[in-house]
């Protein structure tokens, strides 16, 4: 079994109905390791060690955040810069994450349909995605499609828990070795066939 | 068997330490353990002590005058200037008060009018050994009632010069006899009053000047030669000088060792002085309770029985009317002032020198004075044990109510978390919680605190938090956390190992004044240690890089770095250098070495280099030498 390290940034969990939900019912799931970046780190104060550690203990590493700004929260981006350092992560010698797997698993308030070249986003998810990719590639690890919560402003609770439920099932195929050839072409992961069964 | 300087020796010390700690295990004042162990060994119980005790009660008044000096050191000079409308006022009403009041009495008890006035004076005193040894074990000095006590006190310390002064104009002059005077006249005594006044003023003047001038650098000389021992023996040679002196002059050597001490307040030897004295003072202040309680004449007491209680009751009774009103006046709060009251309400150690001058200056009788003397011995024998039964059963009752009963409408009620102390450091944590809507319950010992405190709607007990019943009540049980943020490491040690042992499952989260606290919380294992002096102390020298030009940013990052490394040589350090509990003479030293070592460690440490996130020179350095 595949071990999986969620790295999860969020500046107000306690009051996010739709990531506690989705929380909920993944942190302690077996095989898998949840880490909780605003709740260790709230002084953005990165212990590099310990988090290189971590990530060289687990095969897939899934980057759990709402989608601020088009982005992550800045966290997140803190963490980038300072675990995955120059010479460890990439560059000379740096291939301690070869061979790993890493995903983004979003939240946003619109809808899947806002996010193309007509929608008030003007570019899709995969676009603005593009710089966590890029990372992730020049680390040597190989970059699968993000699970999406999406218009969570007007999800109900119901709704909510399918997702959970869909995350749920998403780690157990990731745990399985689920592979990136197995995806195919779809853009998120929530499409797969696996997973909609 | 008496008269062997060893075997009384032995008996001292026996009977204190079976005493005392007797005492101790019931939560008692270790005083009254003291003054029951003198009654124990004295002449009328088991008798190994005979006449012998009236010298060492001379000798021992001198842990007095040693006390007076250490709780100088504590106040520094603009406080005390601070302090003299409250030591005027309040000694002074208090003083005439019982003056007056006593002066009455005893003309009705059938004294002539001068022996009333003599032993007018006398009541009018109060002890200050007991009463001072009492606040301070508890730790209540800073209280409201703590202050006034104090002030009260020093206000006695010196109006007693005065009284000195008046009892030979009461004598009838052509019978004096000095043959019988036992060495209370002083230099001046012949000297016109001006000039008397003069001379004292004269010598207060130079104790402040000789302890700027003569002192310091004397101490600084000895401790250059550090031979441990000489310091020792110049913090002797300064109190015994300061009493010599003041004895001269005829004014009290515990009010010019009080002066000594504040003026050697803020000089850089504070603490050694305290950490000498301290023990000697103990053991004096120890040996002055026991010869009280051996002095207890009990053949007095069987001779005239009714004259004796009913002199004691009355003393005791005005005592306390007089100190509640002076409390009143000055607007302590009911229960400050009951504290005031029966701390305050026995006849004190001056009376023992009021008396016996008064004697030699042929104004009173042997069988007056013998009566007099048991009264003084027996009130400072029962006020603790009043005072004691003030705390435990009527203090509850009244004023300010341990405990008071409030809806809890706050959803945190889940997890109690007590809070003990609301000093400075206390109040910013409790206003902090309250802005998240946890209602600590808060236990702190000022009453006047606590009365504002639970008008603000806090809940508050009041109360001496190292007291079992009192944290019981307060709920700790059932309580999650106890946060310790009193000023007193000593107390704090005190209430965390009694919940430790007690109340393993509540989590302590302590405040530790220095590195020292530091090292003897984690030496008890206690792991949420709160320092003072580390983040504050860090702002302080990160503002000024950053004012050097250091950017902000970076020294943000390598204060958490250095409170990293600092929190690990702490623990490190903790394990290596045990400092004793007891170990006052070794303590100091101790400390030094520890902060020698630290010291080496940061010299070994180096300028720490900043790391190499967000670096462009070092990924250019290491593509230099790659092909990447």
């Amino acid at each position: 079994m595949k071990k999986i390290l969620i790295l999860f940034s969020h500046p107000k969990f306690e009051k996010s109905r739709a990531n506690s939900i989705l929380v909920d019912k993944i942190k302690d799931k077996e095989g898998v390791t949840f880490c909780d970046l605003y709740e260790r780190y709230p002084d953005f104060n990165i212990d590099v060690e310990a988090e290189k550690e971590l990530l060289t203990a687990h095969d897939i590493i899934i980057w759990h955040h709402p989608f601020y700004w088009y982005s992550c929260p800045p966290l997140m981006k803190q963490w980038i810069d300072m675990v995955l350092e120059f010479g460890w992560a990439y560059g000379p010698n740096g291939n301690a994450l070869n061979t790993k797997k890493c995903l983004n698993v979003i939240t946003t308030g619109g809808t899947r349909a806002l996010y193309c070249e007509k929608g008030t986003n003007s570019f899709s998810v995969t676009e603005f995605l593009r710089p966590f990719e890029q990372t992730a590639n020049l680390c040597g690890m190989r970059y699968l499609p993000p699970f999406t919560i999406m218009g969570t402003h007007k999800i109900e609770d119901k709704e909510l828990h399918d997702y959970a439920d869909k995350y749920d099932k998403l780690i157990g195929l990731l745990q399985q070795g689920l592979k990136l050839a197995d995806v195919g072409n779809f853009s998120f992961l929530n499409d797969i066939p696996q997973l909609n069964t | 068997m008496t008269g062997s300087i060893l075997f009384e020796a032995i008996v001292f010390l026996l009977g204190a330490i079976i005493c005392v700690s007797i005492a101790k295990r019931l939560g008692l004042s270790s005083v009254l353990g003291y003054l029951l162990a003198g009654v124990l060994i004295g002449p009328y119980v088991l008798g190994f002590i005979g006449k012998e005790g009236e010298d060492i009660l001379h000798f021992a008044e001198f842990g007095v005058v040693m006390m007076l000096f250490l709780i100088g050191l504590e106040i520094e000079p603009k406080n005390f200037w601070k302090m003299r409308k409250t030591i005027v006022g309040m000694g002074g009403l208090q003083v005439a008060g019982t003056m007056l009041l006593s002066y009455f009495l005893f003309i009705l008890f059938g004294f002539d009018w001068k022996v009333s006035l003599t032993f007018a004076m006398a009541v009018a005193l109060s002890s200050t050994a007991i009463a001072l040894q009492t606040i301070k074990e508890k730790g209540l000095l800073n209280t409201t009632f703590g202050q006034s006590s104090f002030s009260i006190l020093l206000f006695q310390d010196i109006i007693v010069i005065f009284m000195l002064g008046m009892l030979p104009l009461l004598a009838n002059t052509s019978s004096v006899s000095l043959e019988n005077n036992d060495g209370h006249t002083s230099l001046l005594q012949n000297l016109p009053l001006g000039l008397q006044t003069l001379s004292i003023l004269v010598s207060v003047v130079a104790i402040i000047i000789a302890g700027k001038y003569l002192i310091v650098p004397m101490l600084r000389k000895v401790a250059k030669t550090g031979v441990r021992e000489l310091l020792i023996a110049a913090a002797l040679l300064i109190v015994f000088g300061i009493s010599l002196l003041m004895e001269l002059v005829g004014l009290s050597p515990a009010l010019g060792a009080f002066l000594g001490g504040v003026v050697l307040s803020n000089s850089e030897f504070k603490h050694e002085l305290e950490s000498t004295l301290e023990p000697f003072k103990n053991l004096l202040l120890g040996l002055f309770f026991m010869a009280v309680g051996a002095s207890i004449n009990f053949i007095v007491i069987a001779k005239s029985p009714l004259t004796v209680g009913g002199i004691l009751v009355a003393v005791i009774v005005l005592k306390a009317v007089i100190l509640f009103i002076t409390g009143a006046v000055f607007k302590l709060k009911l229960n400050q002032r009951m504290l005031l009251t029966f701390s305050l309400a026995q006849v004190g150690e001056f009376a023992f020198v009021l008396l016996s001058f008064a004697f030699s200056l042929n104004i009173l009788e042997q069988s007056q004075m013998d009566i007099m003397l048991v009264v003084t011995a027996l009130t400072m024998t029962i006020t603790p044990i009043i005072g004691m039964i003030n705390e435990r059963v009527l203090l509850p009752r009244l004023g300010t109510k341990e405990s008071i009963k409030r809806p809890m409408d706050h959803i945190a009620k889940s997890q109690k978390v007590i809070l003990v102390g609301f000093g400075h450091y206390g109040s910013t944590i409790g206003r902090f919680l309250r802005t998240h809507g946890v209602e600590a319950t808060i236990l702190d010992h000022d009453s006047n605190r606590v009365d504002f405190l639970r008008k603000m709607g806090f809940n508050v007990y009041y109360g001496d938090a190292t007291r079992a019943d009192l944290l019981k009540s307060a709920g700790i049980a059932d309580a999650n956390i106890l946060i310790c943020a009193m000023d007193n490491p000593d107390v704090i040690k005190q209430l965390a190992k009694m919940v430790k042992s007690k109340y393993p499952k509540v989590k302590l989260m302590v405040r530790a004044k220095n590195r020292y606290a530091a090292y003897e919380f984690l030496n008890m294992e206690i792991d949420h240690i709160y320092r003072d002096s580390l983040e504050t102390s860090l702002k302080l020298a990160s503002e000024v890089l950053s004012q050097m030009g250091f950017r902000k940013y970076t020294l943000q990052r390598q204060i958490k770095n250095f409170i990293k490394y600092d929190e690990d040589s702490l623990r490190r350090l903790a394990k290596e250098g045990k400092i004793g509990d007891d170990n006052y003479i070794f303590k100091a030293r101790k400390e030094l070495e520890q902060q020698e070592k630290l010291l080496e460690q940061d010299f070994k440490r180096g300028i720490v280099e900043f790391d190499g996130h967000w670096d462009a020179e070092q990924i250019r350095k290491s593509l230099d030498d790659s092909s990447f």
